[in-house]
């Protein structure tokens, strides 16, 4: 509905609705460290949200916990602030039960790689039709500073004075080993660029995973920084899209070959490389090795990918368990309780 | 319970005599069918108008090296022509399929029992397995008993000598032939039986033929050739008229959570990993899709609990169900349905522990664990059913209380009765209780704490509802308002009313009723499994004169407003458990009672002798 009340019949089974940003705005005042990343993927979320047409009371956001995990006291939508780590298992249940919410998860790389490995993998290989956003600052803050399961080896920190001796995991990587339909990447400072993948998540049907590179101003300033800054970016990252060569740099002079199933980085028009010799982004690969290799590349041997990994459809699990009750119900007719409390071998007692 | 005795047979001719109440079990390899023989013995006897108790008892390896002591199964059952509660303590009756099931189960039958042995695997390699270092069918150890030593392997292949099926698959319709001999021995038709093979295995006739075959030949082996010089008879027992079928626990929980359901007017959700005792639930709930039931297998104890509150969040009725172990992980998850006051019900199967413990045995030692095993001041309502057809009517009551007052109800099940089974009158829907739920809908003047006055209970509010939008979570909250607090204060008064909510259950739950008369000597007072072996003790000790009664707790979160009362009107308070005296640490506590704690830990019920004697010591 919008100020007035009025709702207005839209696409996809939802009333289309005019909501502005201002709609999604809580009354509580918001509690991150002035400067967080957090800040603004919350504005891209507020402003991605009135665009996609649904009316708030059918979108919830489920989080586990950590910083990232406040976001739903801060969406004027309905909200589940869960337990650490649990937030994927919590939105099962909602989705299942009723299947006309969009449903949100907010998480963190403590929340959904750690103490969450478990329920991460599952929510995604179930193809539960979730929209899960993991804001990656590679540290735990909420804590005060010890190192996260995607902290650089060797960092020092709180809880790794000498600097850790954990080998980091990629998320991407986990995510694609768990079968996920949708796998992208942002980052908080380029707003642009988050709404559009924001926009892109909201709008795949089934797991969702997009990872948000968010800068943690206070415990770890600076992580994504070598890539991230203005002046370097277009050097140091790779835009992906669709269907597209990948080239990146100043000059779009540079690309991504693949040697066997290694990949190099190339100049176009040098040692007789053209564009033809580039490789193509196709999200829609039934199959994520492309996808899984694009998601290996890291700085400073390669561009850092960003943009949208992955994205093919299949059954979500709520469709399926949907369709087994419908055709239970077909086979047996529906649900009489007499006839289940009567049935297996009876006898009366006069 | 009627103790029988079994007269030395007289005439060679085969007479009936009449018994009042026969224990038998049925004791072979865990692959030897035993479970099954001894379903189709119950259902039999259900049938033909006995009151019947049952009492399973499996290995946790599925499948033991065959022969071995590990590997043994068994399934014990009562029938009578009175009116029963417990499945016996001693069996009059031993049927041991190998060496190994005579070991595990010789010391509990019965001075002068009869027992049954298949003659033809007591051969040396069996018994080394089973730590025979002589062959018992032949050294005078068995002396004690009426022997019966028949060769029913090679009497079962005998008579199937016309199937086409493999050698092994004929071997396996032994308990078949097994079962044939028991039910002429106990004069039981065959017609329910055969009426279940022909369902089960119609559509592998061959299995189906061989079968029957097997059974008929036990039948007719026992019947023509005089072994048994009498055979028995036990008659109809005066039971309430009405409908009847035959219920184990798991199946009890699961149907009348359903109904619950139904009543609830809200879909079902179960949340659930598999575990021993508990899957059964699990099973059968998946088995009712029709009604809406949505069984979500997680992956592990956390996340099942995690849907199911998702599931309640957004509505429906959220169940989680497991055993003990599991409790442990989903401690976290109970305390947040405690403090985002969700309505959510949670069974606890118990089982042996501490943790793994013992998987497939019964115990009641997790009362303490679902009353406080959880971070900081975290009140539940707990229910206990108290026999496997009570687990129907207790299922519903935690629905009942979950939902009316917004809080987590645990359901405490055990494996005792999770797969023992008794007849069960059939409940009319016209006579449940009325529990339909509403959703908050109306916008005005909405604030996710708001309460009812006379339940505390909040609004249930769920995500889909225009104009009620608000976010809950495992922060405290400020009463009313729901927002985030760290008021000292608040605190302090929210701790108190999460406490107060689960007291004001009280006024909706009902008195405790006591057996035998309201004062006296001693009071047995027991709760959850115990039930058929107490009232069983109390009703023979009574029948002597003796001035005990007993008082059966299927609330123990809150306790019924008059247990006090009740406790007071007794010189002593016996509470027999299967623990090490949870109960009575709880009625000590809040009553200032000295209770007598009565425990025992092997993974079994209390047998009727055991309490009658520790009752005596008090008279």
């Amino acid at each position: 509905m919008n100020e007035n009340g009025q709702a207005i019949e839209g696409a996809n089974g939802h009333a289309a609705v005019k909501l502005t940003r201002k709609d999604f705005q809580t009354d509580q005042e918001v509690r991150w460290c002035p400067g967080c990343g957090d800040y603004s993927i919350l504005a891209q979320v507020q402003k991605v949200m009135p665009e996609l047409g649904i009316p708030k009371e059918k979108i919830v956001f489920i989080s586990g916990i950590g910083c990232s995990s406040r976001f739903p006291y801060y969406m004027n939508t309905y909200g589940f602030h869960t337990i650490h780590g649990r937030a994927p298992a919590f939105a099962t249940g909602v989705k299942v039960a009723n299947p006309d919410l969009q449903v949100w998860v907010i998480t963190g790389d403590g929340d959904a790689l750690s103490i969450g490995g478990n329920h991460f993998i599952h929510a995604l290989r179930r193809n539960v039709d979730l929209k899960i956003i993991l804001f990656n600052n590679r540290i735990y803050g909420l804590t005060k500073g010890q190192y996260s399961p995607t902290s650089e080896l060797g960092k020092k920190n709180k809880s790794a004075p000498m600097g850790t001796i954990d080998y980091p995991i990629n998320p991407l990587s986990m995510a694609f080993a768990a079968e996920a339909t949708f796998v992208a990447r942002s980052l908080d400072v380029d707003p642009k660029h988050l709404s559009t993948i924001v926009d892109r998540l909201a709008k795949h049907k089934g797991s969702g995973f997009l990872e948000v590179y968010q800068n943690c101003n206070i415990f770890n300033d600076g992580a994504f920084k070598l890539y991230s800054d203005r002046e370097v970016k277009e050097d140091r990252m790779i835009p992906l899209e669709h269907g597209k060569p990948l080239v990146f740099g100043k000059n779009k002079d540079r690309g991504i070959r693949l040697n066997g199933v290694t990949p190099e980085v190339v100049t176009i028009g040098e040692n007789g490389v053209t564009l033809d010799d580039i490789l193509v982004h196709n999200e829609h690969a039934p199959e994520p090795n492309l996808s899984y290799i694009l998601g290996r590349m890291q700085y400073p041997e390669f561009p850092v990918p960003m943009g949208v990994f992955r994205a093919v459809e299949r059954p979500t699990y709520e469709e399926m368990l949907a369709g087994q009750i419908s055709a239970a119900i077909q086979t047996k007719g529906a649900g009489d309780l007499e006839k289940l409390l009567n049935s297996g071998e009876t006898w009366f007692i006069n | 319970m009627a103790v029988t005795t079994v007269e030395e047979p007289i005439m060679t001719k085969p007479q009936i005599e009449d018994l009042e109440t026969v224990t038998i079990r049925f004791a072979g390899d865990s692959g030897d069918g035993m479970q099954v023989t001894g379903t189709q013995f119950t259902a039999t006897s259900a049938i033909i108008g006995n009151d019947i108790s049952t009492l399973p008892d499996f290995p946790a390896e599925i499948r033991a090296p065959a022969g071995s002591l590990p590997g043994v199964s068994g399934y014990q059952l009562n029938f009578s022509s009175r009116d029963i509660r417990t499945p016996g303590d001693e069996p009059n009756v031993l049927v041991a399929m190998n060496p190994a099931a005579l070991k595990v189960n010789i010391k509990d039958l019965e001075a002068g029992g009869i027992l049954v042995v298949n003659t033809d695997e007591f051969v040396e390699n069996n018994l080394k397995k089973a730590g025979y270092a002589a062959n018992p069918l032949e050294d005078g150890s068995l002396s004690g008993f009426r022997i019966f030593r028949l060769p029913l392997t090679s009497l079962t292949l005998k008579a199937l000598e016309d199937s086409s099926m493999p050698f092994k698959q004929r071997e396996r319709c032994k308990n078949f032939y097994a079962l044939g001999l028991m039910y002429w021995l106990y004069d039981r038709p065959m017609e329910p039986t055969l009426k279940w093979i022909e369902e089960k295995f119609g559509a592998k006739p061959e299995v189906a033929e061989a079968n029957v075959a097997a059974l008929k030949a036990g039948y007719n082996y026992a019947d023509t050739t005089e072994i048994f010089t009498v055979h028995y008879h036990v008659g109809r027992a005066t039971i309430k008229p009405g409908k009847y079928r035959n219920i184990t626990g798991n199946e009890a929980t699961a149907i009348g959570f359903i109904t619950a359901s139904q009543l609830a007017g809200r879909p079902l959700f179960y949340g659930s990993y598999p575990i021993t005792p508990a899957s059964d639930i699990l099973h059968e709930l998946s088995k009712h899709k029709n009604f809406g039931v949505k069984t979500f297998q997680a992956e592990d104890e956390i996340s099942a609990i995690g849907a199911a509150i998702g599931a309640t969040f957004a509505g429906h009725l959220g169940l989680t169900g497991t055993s003990g172990p599991g409790i442990a992980l989903k401690s976290e998850g109970i305390g947040l349905a405690v403090m985002t006051e969700l309505p959510l019900v949670i069974i606890d199967v118990q089982r042996g522990g501490p943790s793994t413990g013992l998987p497939t045995k019964t115990e009641q030692a997790d009362l303490l664990q679902a009353m406080f095993g959880r971070n900081s001041e975290c009140p539940v309502g707990i229910v206990a059913p108290s026999t496997p057809a009570n687990c129907f009517s207790m299922a519903i009551e935690a629905v009942r209380l979950a939902t009316k007052y917004m809080a987590p109800v645990f359901f405490l099940s055990d494996g005792y009765l999770g797969n023992g089974s008794e007849p069960w009158e059939i409940q009319r829907f016209e006579d449940l209780p009325e529990m339909r739920v509403k959703f908050r809908t109306e916008p005005e003047g909405f604030l996710p704490y708001l309460r009812d006055e006379k339940t505390l209970a909040r609004p249930w509010a769920i995500p889909g509802t225009p104009g009620l939008e608000h976010r809950i979570g495992g922060l405290e909250k400020q009463n009313i308002t729901g927002n985030v607090s760290y008021d000292p204060e608040n605190h302090d008064f929210m701790v108190r009313l999460r406490a107060e909510k689960i007291q004001r259950m009280q006024q909706d739950i009902p008195e405790l009723d006591v057996f035998g008369a309201p004062h006296g000597r001693v009071l047995v007072l027991g709760w959850g499994s115990t039930y058929g072996a107490i009232t069983t003790a109390v009703e023979q000790l009574r029948e002597k004169g003796c001035s005990v009664s007993s008082a059966h707790l299927r609330y123990l979160n809150p306790f019924p407003k008059n247990l006090g009362y009740v406790l007071e009107c007794f010189e002593t308070v016996i509470i027999p458990e299967l623990n090490l005296g949870q109960l009575a640490l709880l009625v000590r506590a809040k009553f200032l009672v000295d209770a007598v704690s009565f425990t025992k830990v092997k993974g079994k019920p209390f047998k009727v002798a055991e309490l009658v004697d520790k009752i005596r010591e008090y008279l």
